[in-house]
């Protein structure tokens, strides 16, 4: 049981880009702009001109079902658009199109690691809404004179994804991101590499205190680093007699503090009120045939992974946890032995991927495969495959090319022999210490026949020869 | 009822400047329409479901098809200030 010494109490606000639409929410206007000059994605209505009408995406519905489905809410019989009213420069109408009382699916959950084992945190609702453009202070958003502003993001489908209060330290809230978005992308509506794919804004309140909302958190890290560091604030101020008020912050990424927005603290007046202009859903009806396509998600494929291929729950979890990785190793333990394709994928080559902050694009599928084959027909050994896969990684190549410019084919058993046989006439105080019982002197030799085969010997052998000769 | 300080607040909200001699004259013009709403709010409901948008339609939809946005020059026609194809406007806090 996790004792929450502090009575951490974390909520989140996930602002999810359905970015795989081709167009944007209420408009034809097309979803990739990333590498577009500003306000060339732009229409009447998502520029908020007089007298343009929004007309809703029907695949943007779809895909808000799907993932009100896949976080286990209940999609509602009847949901309908409100104007939240509120002059900012990244809402050219003025007000933004959302929901309000009626959202598309409230209700579930998401199951992550928790500090005790598994943990469930509650899904408030997921709505959706339109993306407000984007803006750029020139300088820091404090001391910039104006603002510059590109609606290509304008209208883009949101989904805000609320959860209840239910993450007690910053590590869950980063595992309910992580998982989060590992759901997201199995259920292939969005791209989380995509810059301002997914936004969060957190809330967080300690024991005798209230809640302090932080908004600009733009990472999983970063929403990590604010939460820790709002604990300690918060508790700073009560250890000093103080009160932790309720407020909105803003999380400096760059300093990894959380700042008070000391806007004059009108109180939030939306005045929400029914789009006039969009007509209420009734949809409730596709959910059932959209549950019968949904994509396998993680959970179930880990599952899957432990009983299909008898692998560790273990290695399951941890090729599960992002789509594509499990996607690569299923490819490759089709064609091998999937156990071997576990270790190397899971344990090798996500380790070397990850210590070189690396996606695992980087690494092409067939090497993978060559690698593992060169390891079953016991041309290489082990700390030469590790070698191969650090290579094409560092410096590209293939693993035949790795192979010969290194000089990593294993060499045969008699050479090692024979290399053994020289290790033990060269090192008498070795072989009398480890015959006086010294099992460590065993290693100085296994370390000599290496030297004399320059690495290609496998070590096992090495030492599995030696110990015959010795008797 | 509405007071001189309510209107101020939705004055700000609507980032409307008032004078004095508007205050005086929106004052009471606000509290007629809010008395007129009163009148209607008399009205008994009992048993009626609630009317969510005044046409009796539902399930309006677009297909996911891309049509035709505006140059950026166009985009930026209307815009008072531009600065490197962005739209330039005073800050706000």
């Amino acid at each position: 049981m996790y004792e929450n010494p502090d009575g951490v109490m974390i909520g989140l606000e996930v602002h999810v880009q359905l970015n795989k639409l081709r167009t944007k929410v209420f408009c034809g206007c097309t979803t990739d702009y990333h590498n577009d000059p500003p306000n060339s994605h732009v229409c009447p209505v998502c520029l908020g001109l007089p007298g343009s009408l929004p007309v809703i995406n029907k695949k943007a519905v779809e895909a808000a079902i799907k993932v009100g489905l896949a976080l286990n809410c209940t999609i509602e019989e009847h949901t309908q658009f409100y104007r939240k009213n509120y002059y900012y420069p990244d809402l050219p109408k003025g007000f933004q199109i959302t929901q309000y009382d009626f959202p598309i699916s409230s209700g579930g959950y998401i199951t992550i690691e928790g500090e005790d084992g598994e943990h469930r945190v509650g899904i408030t609702r997921a709505h959706m809404e339109e993306d407000p453009g984007r803006l750029v202070h020139e300088g820091t958003i404090d001391k910039s004179k104006y603002t510059l502003i590109d609606y290509n993001r304008s209208g883009m489908a949101l989904l805000e994804v609320v959860s209840d209060p239910d993450m007690r330290s910053p590590k869950e809230a980063r595992r309910y991101l992580d998982k989060l978005r590992n759901i997201l992308e199995y259920l292939d509506i969005f791209d989380g590499d995509l810059e301002g794919a997914l936004r969060v804004d957190a809330n967080i309140s300690i024991m005798g205190g209230q809640r302090a909302e932080i908004k600009n958190i733009s990472s999983h890290k970063g929403a990590e680093r604010a939460l820790l560091f709002e604990i300690v604030r918060q508790k700073n101020v009560l250890r000093r007699g103080g009160v932790v008020v309720q407020e909105t912050r803003h999380f400096d990424e760059a300093r990894e503090i959380t700042l008070s927005m000391r806007s004059k603290e009108e109180a939030h007046d939306y005045r929400y009120f029914p789009e006039p202009d969009l007509v209420p859903l009734k949809i409730s009806g596709w959910a059932p045939a959209i549950k019968a396509i949904l994509p396998e998600l993680p959970d179930a494929r880990r599952l899957r992974f432990v009983e299909q291929y008898g692998i560790t729950d273990d290695h399951a979890k941890a090729l599960t946890s992002e789509r594509k990785f499990a996607i690569f190793y299923e490819d490759v333990a089709k064609k091998v032995d999937p156990k071997m394709a576990a270790v190397w994928v899971c344990d090798v080559l996500k380790g070397e991927l990850n210590y070189r902050d690396l996606p695992v694009e980087a690494f092409n599928k067939e090497h993978m495969l060559s690698v593992i084959y060169l390891l079953m027909n016991k041309k290489i050994t082990e700390d030469g495959a590790v070698d191969i896969i650090r290579t094409l990684l560092d410096k590209g190549g293939t693993p035949d090319e790795v192979v010969k410019e290194k000089g990593l084919l294993k060499v045969e058993d008699d050479i090692v022999s024979t290399a053994a046989e020289e290790a033990i006439k060269e090192n008498l105080q070795a072989v009398a210490d480890y015959r006086a019982g010294k099992e460590k002197a065993l290693n100085s030799l296994v370390g000599a026949v290496m030297k004399k085969t320059k690495g290609r010997a496998d070590a096992r052998t090495a030492r599995e020869i030696l110990l015959d000769k010795l008797g | 009822m509405i007071g001189k300080k309510d209107l101020e607040h939705i004055g700000w909200l609507a980032r409307l400047e008032l004078s004095e001699e508007d205050k005086e004259k929106y004052t009471p013009k606000l509290n007629s329409i809010l008395d007129y709403f009163g009148e209607i709010d008399k009205a008994d409901t009992e048993g009626v479901e609630p009317l969510y948008h005044v046409l009796p339609m539902n399930n309006v939809f677009r297909e996911d098809v891309p049509t035709r946005s505006l140059s950026q020059e166009e985009a930026l026609s209307n815009a008072p200030k531009n600065q490197d194809g962005f739209i330039k406007a005073p800050r706000m806090m």
